[in-house]
This record gives C-alpha cells, structure tokens and sequence, in this order.
C-alpha cells in the first residue's frame, strides 16, 4: 500500500462527516481509504491525454420539467417522516448562528 | 490616519426567482404558508427522491446573463456542496461550482467621475435553504422547508467597487434589470434580493488585495451602507494597530450598527463540492438562446429613449418613471387607456410619489389599477370634478384602488355647474364680506383670492374655481 491516511485526517473527515468511530471502525476505515485512494492511483497512471472528464455516465442531458405547481398540501405525510414534529414543523436540537 | 487607504468591495447577490415552482419539484414557491404546506420528498431531502430541474430557471439564469453582457456556458452542470445544517434537509445543497449558466458579464454604473463597468465574474443556479425559527419555550429549532428548493441565482461580481455609492449603484442597477425581466421583484427586505459584501482593505497605491472579509445579514441600502463603513473602519484600525485582518464570515447587526465573526476559523470550511450525479448536463442550444434573447423585454435604456419620443415627455419625467419597471408599467397602461401621457405622468411623479413617500413604500408595493387612473384623469379632464378634489380622489385610489366614478357620485364630490346657485353663493360671500369686496374694488388684487377662498368654502369645494373667480369679478 502505497498511500497513509494519518490520525489527524481521520479526524477531519470525522468531524467533516459528522461520524464518531470507536478505535476498531476508525482502523478499518483507515485501510478503506487507503486502499480507495490506491485505485485511484491506478487510475492516474492511466493515459488520459484529450479524454474530456465525465461527470454523467449515460448520455442524456435537458432533462426538464414545466413550471407547474403539481400538488397541494401534503405536510401531514411529509411530518410522518420527521423524528419529532411541534406546530407543523421539523423539531431539531436548537442551533444558533 | 497616516496613511490612504482604498477599499475594495465585490458582492455576491442572491435572488430568488419568480418561478412558480421549486427548482426541483413542484411544490409552490408562494410566500407566507404555513410551515411545510409547500414540501413534498424532493425539498425535504427524503431518501430516493429525485431531483428534476424547473426549465423557467434556466430560462431566468440565461435571460439575466443575456442582461447583464455575460457569455451564457451552452453547457453548464450542477454539483453537490456538502455541508451540515438543519436548515439543509439532504446535508447538501445543489448548486453550480465547476460550470455555471453564465461567465464574464459587466454592467455599466453612473459614478460621479463618469461610467465605470463593474465586471460580472459568474452567475449560477441554485436552491435555497429552509428557515430556521428557534422555539422560545422549548430547548430546540424548528425547522420550516417552504423555502427549501426555491430557486436561486448567485450573482457574482469582480473586486470592481471602490466604494459603498458605487456597491449602491451596481444593486440598483442589477434590481432593476431584473424587474424589468420578470426573473424577480427583488425585494431586499423580503429577502428575495439579498447580498453579501466581501470587503478589504489597502495602501492606496498598493496592486496586491488585503485579506478580505464576507458581510451577510445585509437587507436594506442603509445597512449595506453602513456595514460598508463600518467594515472599511475596523479593518484600518486593525492595520493601524500593526494587527492582521482575518479572513473571515461576519454578521451585520444593523441595530447595533457593528459586525461579529459568525464561524470561529477552527470550524473548516471544506465542501467537498462533486458534481451531481442526480442532475444530468443542461445544453443550451443555439435556437434555444437565441428564443430566449428575441423574449428579452425593453429594458430601461431602450424604453427612456422611447418615452421621450413616443409620448413626448421631458428626460426627468423618463427617468423618474423607467426607475421602477412597476411605475413604467403603470405609466404604459394608463396611457393606452386614457391617451394622455403628460396627465399620466403627472399624477404618477408628483402625488404617487409624495404618497409613496409618506408610507414609506417601494414602487413595487403599488396597487392601484391603471384603469382607475385613467377615469380619474377623464374625469378632471371633462371638469366633473375639479383639482383638488382630483387630489383627494387619488389618494383613494392609491390606499384602496377605488373605482373614482362611484366615489364621486356616492360622496357628492361632482363640481357645481348650477350657475345660480354658485350665483347665490357668490353674493352672500361678498355681503359678509364687505372689507374685502371694498379693497378689491380699491385695487387690492389679492383680496380676490381671499373671496374665492370662502366661495369655495361655502360650496364645499365642489364649485369649478375658474367659475367663481369669473362670476366674483362679475359681482364686484
């Protein structure tokens, strides 16, 4: 294995992704990235002289809809779906700016 | 102060277009639902939704552009900015990074050493966020999506200004083209038009920028005027002081008239941006733009030109009126019904104003129907009432947009044409008045006007003041 993944980007990319791992999940996840970053590598040793990069792999494109309202009201469904719900709306632990 | 210093200010613009839907499902963007009534899986972030772009948003992005002398990319793609808020229900927002809707536009501003371009550097697509409300009894936020996924162009301009005239000169100039296309009201107040101010200071002189920091929180002219001095302050003082400027996000109090930082520097800033893999490419074709470009309205410089020519009406009148698309509208419909546009242009530059004035209102706050206007104007026209009871008629139409013929006929507001009844007024008002009919007969001109004033007492404004000023020499 060519590539390292340090404690200290471990950290970052915990804090970035909002994950707390025990000692064990934070060594395999570790060896994961390792080994993602020496596919990676694989691919750069690649000759990719002229290709355009690609962003989409099926080629489709203006994919749109019209500027139609399509339902009313549904946020007693779309509320089924929240932990907690208080006065029609999405209750959260509470966040300042 | 030892040294000069210069400021340099580039502003990034959101607004929020007029669409009737989201940019990426069909809820409805109407303002002011209850919490949630506008969300479906899509706005909400709900797991295996898929995204569908509105075309009218590409249609608004491009014609802005188009507007504002940009190329529009015939390609352009969306991705994925990842962050963490409640107010972001997929911990991503879809935006454009890698190739936005528009590059490379200017707009030209007056300054008072002449035109200056202020470069354009992209406009992109976007969504926007839900609203956070924090609870005031409980421990916790609640959050309303109505918002999440109304569509959005950024609008962001090169480090061009110098100062806060020339930021208020470049927002001005870009609401109004906006109106004018119908992308939005941009409505700072409202939050539909919104900037933030990225702002440095340097030696003046120098050719290398200070470290620069981003103002938000900005939703009036004022307070965008007073954070711009504000801002330019503390960081003179911090560079007097031998201190550095940190690179950072501050928030405007507009009460307390300073900033605070809103993220501490240790909280990273790394959005992982990717492109967005439930988003396949945009193509504008060739036919396509050039649709779009034949469908741009008459924007403000071609219809100042054709006021004047058209409806012959002074420079000052024309650019009063182009100021605010809902004024030339008014002023275009108005006319078409009345044929007068010197009467309408009148009405709209010397009482709106002076109304709009006293309510503190924006032009676009109108409501007032051209063809209330127009039979206003008839009626004043064919002296069934006379100006000043015109007067009081229009600020009816201004606050509840009434219709003036029945308002005149149920108030009785109808000038006098009964000759003798005005007769008989006449002579009663000289009678007991017999100093002032005696000073007028002596040569006092002015007592005249003292007699007209209790004649048109006496017949409670509602006699033609031409009439009686007639019928007093007459009596005299």
């Amino acid at each position: 294995m060519a590539n390292i993944i340090s404690d200290e980007t471990m950290d970052y990319v915990g804090i970035l992704a909002k994950l707390s791992l025990s000692g064990e999940e934070r060594e395999q996840a570790k060896k994961d990235m390792e080994r993602m970053l020496d596919y990676i590598d694989l691919l750069n040793r690649l000759d990719t002289e002229g290709v355009e990069p690609m962003s989409h792999v099926f080629p489709v494109h203006n994919v749109f809809r019209e500027d139609v309202v399509e339902h009313g009201d549904e946020s007693e469904q779309i509320l089924a779906n929240a932990p907690e719900a208080k006065e029609g709306a999405f209750k959260v632990p509470k966040t300042v700016e | 102060m030892s040294r000069q210093y210069e400021t340099v200010i580039g502003l990034e613009v959101h607004v929020e277009l007029a669409t009737k839907t989201k940019i990426f499902c069909g809820c409805s963007t109407e303002f002011g639902g209850a919490p949630n009534t506008h969300t479906c899986p899509v706005c909400t972030g709900m797991p295996g939704s898929l995204p569908v772009l509105n075309r009218q948003v590409v249609e608004y992005a491009a014609a802005v552009g188009l507007a504002a002398n940009c190329t529009v990319n015939q390609r352009c793609k969306f991705d994925r900015k990842n962050y963490f808020y409640p107010d972001n229900p997929q911990n991503y927002q879809i935006s454009q990074l890698y190739e936005p809707i528009c590059r490379n536009g200017y707009l030209e501003i007056d300054t008072p050493s002449g035109p200056k371009k202020i470069g354009i550097h992209e406009i992109h697509m976007e969504e926007d966020a839900g609203k956070l409300i924090h609870d005031e009894w409980e421990d916790c936020s609640l959050v309303d999506f109505n918002r999440s996924g109304v569509p959005l162009i950024e609008i962001v301009s090169e480090p061009d200004m110098r100062s806060a005239e020339e930021v208020i000169a470049y927002l001005d100039k870009l609401r109004l083209i906006i109106q004018y296309l119908g992308a939005s009201d941009c409505k700072l107040q409202e939050g539909s038009m919104r900037a933030d101010v990225n702002l440095s200071v340097r030696e003046a002189g120098s050719e290398t920028l200070g470290t620069r920091t981003e103002m938000k929180n900005l939703n009036s002219f004022k307070a965008i005027t007073r954070a711009i001095e504000g801002e330019r302050e503390r960081q003179i003082e911090l560079l007097e002081m031998g201190k550095k400027v940190v690179q950072e996000t501050r928030r405007w109090d507009d009460n307390k008239e300073a900033s605070h930082a809103m993220r501490s520097k240790e909280d990273a800033q790394d959005y992982r941006y990717f492109p967005e893999p439930d988003l396949p490419p945009i193509v504008i074709s060739d036919e396509w733009l050039s649709s779009i470009r034949a469908r741009q309205p008459e924007l403000r410089t071609q219809k100042l030109i054709r006021y004047k020519k058209e409806f012959d009406i002074p420079e000052y009148d024309a650019q009063i009126l182009t100021s605010a698309k809902k004024l030339a509208d008014l002023f275009e419909a108005t006319t078409a019904l009345c044929k007068k546009p010197k009467k309408v242009s009148n009405w709209l530059m010397v009482e709106t104003m002076r109304l709009m004035k006293e309510k503190g209102m924006e032009a676009e706050d109108l409501s007032f129907s051209p063809e209330n206007l127009a039979k206003l104007i008839e009626l004043t026209e064919s002296g069934t009432i006379n100006s000043s009871v015109a007067k009081e008629v229009f600020e009816e139409i201004f606050l509840k947009d009434v219709d003036p013929e029945a308002y005149v006929e149920e108030q009785g507001l109808k000038t006098v044409n009964d000759e003798g009844a005005l007769l008989e007024v006449v002579r009663k008002v000289i009678e007991e008045n017999p100093k002032s009919a005696a000073d007028y007969r002596g040569g006092k001109e002015k007592a005249l006007g003292f007699l007209v004033g209790q004649t048109m007492k006496a017949m409670k404004g509602k006699a033609d003041p031409g009439a009686v000023n007639r019928m007093l020499k007459e009596q005299l």
